[in-house]
């Protein structure tokens, strides 16, 4: 990844999420990954400002408590939360999961491979695209106020 | 890409706009290249139901009449195109530029290389993402 921000999981399968652990290893990635196991933990650790920021979150969509549709309408619509980037990682090809969470602006919508090695592919994908991307959290957080200052500074 | 619909690019710069569409087929994507000049434009593209809805949206920012920030603004604010991924494609480093781009829910914001290698690898890793992801699939 282009910083070295850690790595959100939404995941309740602990093998999938030692899967996507194991995957970052062998492709070297060295962001630490967190996880967490479904929609409400998830943001709970985001809303924590002991926490640090992740810079982009990998989210499955099935999970109990809170699915990742309903993860995604929260954190879509909170203003702190909206601009880090949310990849959808899940095997439903269902149609409707797709168009509901384009609409909801993900940043990529990715059916698991069920092959390991394709599925190391992907991770070196994401990562590839996430590296060359710049990323919002990489930045110093933008208040008024230093938008201000930086004003003054140019004048 | 992973649809055959149209790359949408909104790029201001004739010389830039041309590099993008050789880099494209340099690297065999087959899809077609829609060029508007502005953000204005663009939306009007959008609009029309003649034209088939884009896979992805290349946006420059720095441009006349609408710029890429104000585009966006518009764009995702209108269920009818807010589902298409927008990937920034420009040469502002400008940290303010970056923040509202993702506030503004787009989908990649890549600092264009200088370098016409450099750009066509740029090309390429989007090329790579956007055939391993899903893309929306609405519209004409």
């Amino acid at each position: 990844m282009r910083n070295s921000k850690p790595i959100l999981l939404l995941e309740d399968d602990t093998v999938d999420a030692m899967t996507v652990k194991r995957a970052l290893k062998d492709i070297k990635v060295l962001n630490p990954l967190v996880r967490t196991a479904n929609g409400e933990e998830g943001l709970a650790y985001l809303k924590d400002e002991k926490n640090e920021k992740p810079c982009v979150i990998l989210l499955d969509l099935n999970m109990p408590k809170m699915n990742g549709i309903e993860f995604l309408k929260v954190a879509k619509g909170d203003e702190k939360l909206k601009k880090i980037p949310a990849i959808v990682m899940t095997t439903s090809k269902d149609d409707k999961d797709w168009i509901q969470s384009f609409n909801l602006n993900v940043a990529g919508y990715i059916v698991k491979p069920i092959d390991y090695q394709k599925f190391v592919e992907a991770i070196r994908i994401i990562n590839l695209y996430w590296t060359l991307s710049e990323l919002p959290n990489g930045v110093q957080e933008v208040t008024n106020e230093n938008i201000e200052t930086d004003t003054a500074c140019r004048r | 890409m992973r649809t055959s619909r149209p790359i949408l690019l909104v790029e201001d710069d004739s010389v830039d706009a041309m590099t993008v569409k050789r880099a494209l087929k340099e690297l065999k994507v087959t899809n077609t290249l829609v060029l508007q000049t502005n953000g204005e434009e663009a939306l009007n593209y959008l609009k029309s139901e003649e034209n088939h809805k884009p896979c992805v949206i290349l946006l420059d920012l720095n441009m006349p009449k609408m710029n890429g920030i104000e585009f966006l603004k518009i764009a995702k604010a209108n269920p009818a195109f807010r589902q298409i991924p927008v990937i920034v494609l420009t040469t502002s480093k400008d940290d303010r530029d970056k923040v509202e781009s993702f506030q503004l829910s787009v989908a990649g914001y890549i600092v264009k290389p200088t370098d016409y290698t450099k750009f066509v690898d740029a090309i390429k890793t989007v090329d790579l993402y956007w055939t391993l992801s899903e893309l929306p699939n609405t519209g004409v």
